[in-house]
């Protein structure tokens, strides 16, 4: 596996996007978390290029009042572009409607090249505003806010302990797959190193299992019913409730500007 | 000190179905103030042994009477694991909440503590280890031996009456060593400790016993590890 790729894939240790201290790191965890909910689907159902260049702006705003690092934010922003690049470049030669240009004798139409802008614009403003608000939340307190909001007991769970076991098995694969390599192991395009990776992921499976049965013994020897125990209350405090008066109010603007 | 032993074991059998026999009608059992070390080769049915006395693995025959009763299914084994605590191999698999202090609290909160008590009885459990301010640390951005003393406190704070320690002393640095070595020598709980650390039983086990070929014999004083008496230890 090329390096980049193991890195993003196994050395996640369920830490928030880098940033410094900011105005957003005061805000009640729920509250964040039901705003940018809000915040999305108001931007997605929108099909107004106004609204959606204001959710955008907003997006913007509060990744800078987030004080996000601009380098890992950007980042992340690509490689989602990546991701919609395909779709963007496609949509217009798919989408029946008004020729705007030729290319190849294939013809583009302008219907097509606006909804692709639009996928982009809602695309943006969500993940701007979802690193600012959500992103900036360590894994853990995302799972308790989970948890406070009533999200079932089983999706959170599962969320802490892929948070926590993560790293753990990612560090199982990289000891695994350094023997490997002290073992004079090279990735080549033929069978042996087809059944080698084969059994790298089948141990590292047989691993986790086994790991996993630990662990509901060392739960059940701690008494475990069934039950896990949240410490940490969550209150509004005054600063909530003046995002929520900003926040709601325009909520309600961007809702309205679909309908002039 | 009462002459009752506090788990008793009666002709336990174990059998795996590729290793075969582990266990073959073992007897055994832990007093009061006794630090029993458990000896013997890898693979030789010790960890077996603990997972039997908790219930975590059913013995094919013979009995254990652990704090007085006879222990057979898995309700009246739920009993057994509050009082005796169990310390795992790899403390990787004991730390499963996010921070040290929800895992140090998870045991007291399943016996029934209101939260306030858990916290205070994690944060008394904490401090008594030396390990005061690592409540709100991330488990698994600890050292090996930080991992160790979190596990050891998650257990105290159920306040057993039994310490079941499998192989404590693994993979610590010599410092971290002393210190669990130092810790374990002030706690007044009995305790089965198995390892092949025989520096570390030295330090710590008033009597050994010893499983071979599927059979446990003491080992006499002096034969094996230099062993302090328990009289000696508890004068």
């Amino acid at each position: 596996m090329p390096q980049f790729l193991e890195h993003s894939g196994t050395s996640w240790k369920g830490q928030k996007v880098k940033h410094d201290l900011s105005v957003i790191d005061k805000l009640d965890p729920r509250l964040r978390v039901i705003m940018v909910t809000l915040f999305a689907f108001v931007t997605v159902l929108s099909e107004n290029f106004f609204v959606l260049g204001v959710g955008v702006l907003v997006g913007l705003l509060l990744a800078l009042l987030a004080q996000l690092n601009l380098k890992r934010t950007l980042r992340r922003v690509i490689a989602m572009d990546m991701f919609m690049i395909f779709l963007v470049i496609l949509l217009p030669f798919t989408t029946p409607g008004e020729a705007l240009f030729t290319v190849a004798g294939v013809s583009a139409s302008k219907a097509g090249l606006l909804h692709a802008l639009m996928i982009l614009l809602k695309a943006h403003a969500v993940v701007l505003s979802l690193l600012a608000l959500v992103g900036t939340l360590s894994a853990t307190t995302l799972g308790h806010a989970l948890a406070h909001l009533r999200v079932p007991d089983k999706l959170v769970h599962l969320l802490l302990f892929t948070v926590r076991y993560l790293d753990v098995i990612g560090q199982e694969y990289k000891r695994m797959r350094r023997a490997m390599q002290a073992r004079a192991f090279v990735l080549r395009t033929d069978m042996h190193t087809w059944r080698s990776i084969g059994y790298l992921i089948g141990m590292l499976l047989v691993h986790s299992v086994e790991r996993s049965e630990r662990i509901m013994d060392a739960m059940k020897c701690r008494g475990y019913k069934g039950r896990f125990y949240l410490f940490d209350d969550m209150a509004l405090g005054a600063d909530d409730y003046r995002f929520m008066a900003l926040f709601i109010p325009l909520l309600c603007i961007l809702v309205g500007l679909n309908f002039l | 000190m009462s002459d009752k032993p506090l788990i008793e074991v009666r002709g336990l059998s174990y059998r795996y179905p590729r290793r075969g026999l582990v266990l073959d009608k073992v007897d055994f059992h832990l007093c009061q103030g006794e630090r029993v070390a458990l000896t013997g080769a890898n693979g030789a049915g010790k960890t077996t042994l603990l997972h039997l006395l908790v219930g975590l693995k059913r013995a094919k025959s013979g009995e254990i009477i652990a704090f007085g009763e006879p222990r057979n299914d898995e309700k009246s084994f739920i009993d057994v694991r509050a009082r005796a605590g169990f310390l795992f191999q790899d403390p990787d698999d004991q730390l499963f909440c996010p921070t040290v202090l929800e895992d140090v609290a998870f045991g007291p909160l399943n016996l029934g503590k209101s939260r306030e008590e858990a916290l205070q009885l994690a944060m008394d459990t904490l401090a008594s280890l030396g390990m005061a301010g690592f409540e709100e640390r991330i488990t698994h951005q600890l050292s090996g031996g930080e991992k160790r003393m979190i596990t050891l406190a998650a257990v105290l704070a159920m306040e057993p009456e039994v310490l079941l320690l499998d192989e404590p002393s693994n993979a610590l640095d010599s410092n971290a060593r002393q210190h669990l070595i130092d810790t374990l020598q002030t706690l007044p709980q009995a305790m089965i400790i198995i390892s092949h650390d025989a520096d570390f039983l030295a330090q710590l086990a008033t009597r050994e016993v010893t499983l071979e070929n599927a059979k446990l014999n003491p080992l006499a004083t002096g034969t094996g590890i230099n062993v302090i008496s328990a009289e000696h230890e508890h004068a």
